[in-house]
């Protein structure tokens, strides 16, 4: 019955020699628990062993539950995990809950200054009572002190009993608190208490513990936001707008700083960027379409309310083609949802976004290094099309630390402005300029800035125009733009990221987008190992490239795993490729926490089983 | 603002400026409004200040929101680029032209459902801000292009053509602007064009927001016996509180004579604002006093016009923002990009 319970990736847990470990850690929000999670994430990474950190928050500053998972992974699995090897029960409100999701044979962690609930109680399972909050009130004086260094007395526990290496713990404590010697002594003497009662109480290390390798050589980890926030920069966005949303705020956090790092005048020490928290979503999209309308690189970022509030000027940006790059760092919907919970739920929205016929360039990346890498294109494709470009990530990418490899950069990159007709061409032109007329292969009409010619001057309008720019109600007229569009939505397809492709001829294969990446593949390897052969696609924007076509062609079946409940990458599929509805089959998880293969796994073969 | 189409060729004797434009090369595409409508007298008065202060028709940009007073923008300056925008939606659009060219002249027309209904929320932090820009508001007390329903400016008592009254009360744009901080506050007449001229001028000149409520009828809707922005409503209400003689940047220095009862206020450019109050102890600086004189006027059924409010030294979006005197989106490439080695450094390790 237990064996029942467990998820297919813990079933081979411990069999193996290579590490393979899942902690988590329970505490309450405003604790100051982050940083005992983060010594514990960044020592794993130092060992060398390649991990990923998922945090699970509330939409909340203080007090309710909050949990970080660890997974530890020699084969690069990052992928979030259901059951775990130890768990560090530190919130006696959820410990019921969190023993739940202890593996059989694995081990809790928790606070003996007060008795365990009976009813939390497992058979199969250890429990390591440490007294917490009895040593932290004999060690410390300070009530806050007391409180805080909980966490880093656990912390010390967990080092001793998976075995990880305590002069990296110490020496990342060391480097926090660099020139502050009271709170870095007050961290190192929680921590060894914790480290010391382990060694004296408990069998350590635990069987499940880790030991160095060489997997993180040429590695950083970093957020999703902060990656998206140094692609802007590379980019050269010099103004930024927004409205505070989570999971999205982090994103423009991150760009201010950089600014104030990297964009100051070197001679006067002036902002060369102009950032504004403007007075709503509606107003955001608004300031970037003025500055870009312009001719300044600028974006926006925010979350799925703040795209509904978008979408009425994302369709003036599209009908008057003027680039536009928007992030949409995607939370659990529909209305307010669940703020700080993952999902996929806006890739309809977002595509088909305002009234009339629209449609848009979508970007997906699936993780920190393609937010950076995404976000730097988003400004050439935006300005190659004129034309709104959407940047979805969400809030498992956005907000908690992968593992990517270190971010690069060509310093011969020169960003591609689009088709932009200067003064000096101006001043040569005999006939008058015409805003949408002769357009290029790719369906775009060359655009003119303010401010630079009076032969350049044209009207912008969201009102029915024709190609010179001119106001129509004339069917003819009307259709000719408007077709054109549709034309270069099409023709974008060319110039989008082609979709991240694994093929062994298998006629059976899984496609995801975003953060799904690394639990579908993972759950690939679990299925193989099963006897069920998948090839892998991971799309990466929307027009859909070429590859993604012939992908699906070559294949009977195709899983589409997302994490929304109305399968909105399987409709977009259906809409907008020539694939059979019926060879589209879903796995859909959108619960609101990062995706793990056993929910992969556990939906393909519900599937293949009837 | 032609009603009529021009033709091509100008007659040579008319006056030209300093850049050897004549007034016709500071108009736009013909008026498409009703005969006799009050923004297009509010357009002649944009063109004749454009052409006097010898601006360069590209170094202008036009934007507007959704309704007859958006139109009007194709109606002048057809050497500017212009954007029509969405309904309420100008403010934020001009926030951000502005943020990414600080050199151009802005001029931004929008009328009283669009920016005090729809567009509300944005013109309160456009004046917030301080964006230097010129926001006229042709205010007529109706929804024109939807035909006739009350906009938020309609005051109480004031009747539709059918003779329905409005019973909610009015959005004073001025006061409004008042309270939140504006910088440059005028109200004009669309009927009188030789207060409105000087006053466009100095809000051209101004270092901030420079909102200008006019009163602009709507022949077609709202200019009946029991409107309160009708025609003859406005002459017969209409209280000067100042007269304004605006005075462009001169290359000598001229000295100035005081005059009692005129207030002059050198504006960011060098030129000179000269105001001269009506009731003697009218003071267009002093926020407090404007306030409770357009609170005494309301309740006295009188539209105040002329400059109301002027305060030339707090600091406009950019000064705020402390950017550079560059426009942002001329700064080269190479300038904003930090490079590989930097990016080296990113990442926790």
């Amino acid at each position: 019955m237990v064996l029942d319970r467990l998820a297919p990736e813990t079933a081979h847990r411990g069999k193996s020699r290579v590490v393979d470990l899942a902690i988590k850690l329970a505490n309450v929000n405003g604790t100051g628990s982050s940083s005992a999670n983060n010594l514990l994430m960044q020592a794993f990474f130092r060992m060398g062993l390649p991990v990923s950190g998922k945090n699970l928050f509330p939409s909340n500053i203080q007090g309710l539950p909050t949990w970080y998972e660890i997974r530890v992974n020699g084969s690069g699995h990052t992928a979030r995990v259901r059951e775990f090897d130890l768990m560090v029960a530190m919130n006696a409100q959820t410990h019921a809950q969190d023993i739940r999701e202890v593996r059989a044979g694995g081990y809790v962690v928790w606070d003996s200054s007060w008795p365990l609930d009976p009813s939390a109680m497992r058979s199969d399972v250890s429990y390591l009572g440490m007294p917490v909050a009895q040593m932290c009130n004999e060690a410390f004086r300070s009530p806050r002190a007391r409180t805080l260094m909980q966490n880093i007395v656990a912390c010390g526990a967990v080092v001793a009993l998976l075995a990880i290496d305590l002069d990296i713990v110490s020496n990342l404590l060391a480097e926090k608190f660099a020139g502050k010697d009271t709170l870095r002594e007050s961290n190192q003497h929680a921590l060894m208490l914790g480290y010391e009662y382990a060694r004296q109480h408990f069998d350590c290390p635990l069987p499940c513990h880790v030991h160095v390798m060489d997997g993180t050589e040429g590695a950083i980890l970093i957020e999703g936001n902060t990656a998206a926030a140094l692609g802007f920069l590379y980019a050269g966005a010099t103004v930024a707008a927004w409205y505070p949303i989570t999971p999205s705020t982090s994103l423009m956090d991150a760009f201010t700083q950089l600014c104030r790092r990297y964009r100051r005048d070197p001679e006067t020490g002036r902002n060369n960027y102009l950032i504004l928290q403007a007075e709503d979503e509606l107003a955001s999209i608004g300031i970037v379409i003025g500055a870009s309308w312009n001719g300044a690189r600028a974006f926006t970022s925010t979350s799925g309310p703040g795209i509904s509030l978008m979408t009425e000027l994302i369709g003036l940006a599209y009908y008057t083609e003027t680039p536009v790059v928007i992030v949409d760092v995607q939370r659990a919907g529909p209305s307010t949802g669940m703020p700080t919970r993952t999902q996929q739920g806006d890739i309809l929205t977002c595509a088909y976004a305002s009234h009339g016929d629209t449609k848009h360039i979508l970007l997906f990346p699936g993780d920190p290094a393609e937010c950076f890498d995404f976000a730097v294109r988003s400004f050439d494709l935006a300005e190659r099309f004129q034309t709104p470009v959407m940047m979805l990530s969400d809030v498992d990418i956005a907000m908690n630390d992968w593992m990517i490899p270190r971010l690069t950069w060509d310093d011969a990159r020169v960003p591609d402005r689009g088709r932009v007709v200067g003064a000096k061409e101006l001043e040569k032109r005999i006939g008058a300029y015409e805003r949408y007329a002769n357009p290029d292969s790719d369906h775009v009409a060359a655009r003119t800035l303010p401010g630079v010619d009076p032969k350049g001057a044209y009207f912008a309008r969201g009102s029915g125009h024709n190609e010179h720019g001119g106001y129509t109600e004339t069917p003819e007229e009307y259709l000719q733009v408007v077709d054109r569009l549709a034309s270069k939505h099409a023709a974008a397809a060319m110039h989008v990221p082609d979709p991240q492709i694994e093929s062994r001829g298998a006629r059976v294969a899984l496609v995801t987008l975003g953060s799904c990446g690394p639990a579908v593949r993972e759950a690939i390897e679990l299925l193989d190992a099963q006897g069920l052969p998948l090839d892998y696609m991971r799309i990466r924007a929307f027009p859909f490239s070429p590859a993604v076509q012939s992908f699906l062609d070559d294949h009977d079946t195709c899983f589409v795993v997302e994490q929304n409940r109305d399968a909105q990458l399987r409709s977009l599929l259906v809409l907008e490729t020539a694939v059979p509805k019926d060879r589209l089959r879903s796995v859909l998880a959108y619960g609101g926490t990062p995706l793990s293969a056993g929910e992969v796994v556990d939906g393909v073969r519900a599937q293949m089983e009837t | 603002m032609p009603s009529i189409e021009r033709p091509p060729i100008q007659h040579p004797g008319l006056r030209r400026n300093s850049l050897g434009l004549t007034i016709h090369d500071y108009e736009g595409s013909m008026s498409t409004l009703c005969a006799g409508c009050g923004h297009d007298s509010v357009t002649a008065a944009i063109v004749h200040a454009l052409w006097e202060m010898e601006t360069p028709p590209h170094r202008i940009a036009k934007l507007s929101g959704i309704g007859c007073s958006a139109k009007t923008t194709a109606y002048f300056a057809r050497g500017a680029h212009g954007f029509n925008t969405a309904h309420g939606r100008m403010a934020p659009i001009a926030t951000g032209a502005a943020a990414a060219n600080r050199d151009l002249l802005y001029i931004g027309i929008s009328g009283d459902g669009d920016s005090l209904s729809i567009g509300l929320g944005h013109l309160a932090h456009l004046i917030r801000r301080n964006v230097r820009m010129v926001y006229i508001i042709e205010n007529n007390g109706v929804y024109g292009l939807t035909k006739g329903q009350f906009s938020p400016s309609a005051d109480v008592g004031s009747t539709t053509k059918r003779g329905d009254p409005n019973q909610v009360p009015p959005i004073d744009p001025m006061s409004l602007g008042l309270s939140l901080g504006a910088t440059f506050l005028a109200r004009g007449f669309s009927g009188d064009k030789r207060q409105l001229v000087p006053i466009i001028k100095a809000a051209a000149a101004h270092r901030g927001l420079a909102l200008i409520d006019v009163i602009s009828p709507c022949v077609t809707f709202n200019d009946h016996e029991g409107s309160t922005k009708s025609y003859l409503f406005t002459r017969n209400h209409d209280t000067t509180a100042t007269e304004s003689d605006f005075v462009p940047p001169a290359p000598e220095i001229v000295a100035s004579i005081p005059v009692a009862g005129v207030v002059s206020v050198t504006m960011h450019d060098g030129s000179v604002l000269r105001v001269r109050s009506v009731p003697d102890d009218y003071d267009p600086k002093d926020r407090e006093a404007v306030a409770e004189h357009l609170r005494r006027a309301h309740a006295a059924g009188d539209v105040v016009t002329g400059l109301l409010y002027i305060d030339e030294s707090s600091a406009d979006l950019h000064e705020m923002h402390d950017t550079t005197d560059q426009p942002l989106r001329d700064i080269p490439f190479s300038q904003l990009c930090p490079g590989s080695a930097v990016l080296a450094g990113f990442g926790v390790r």
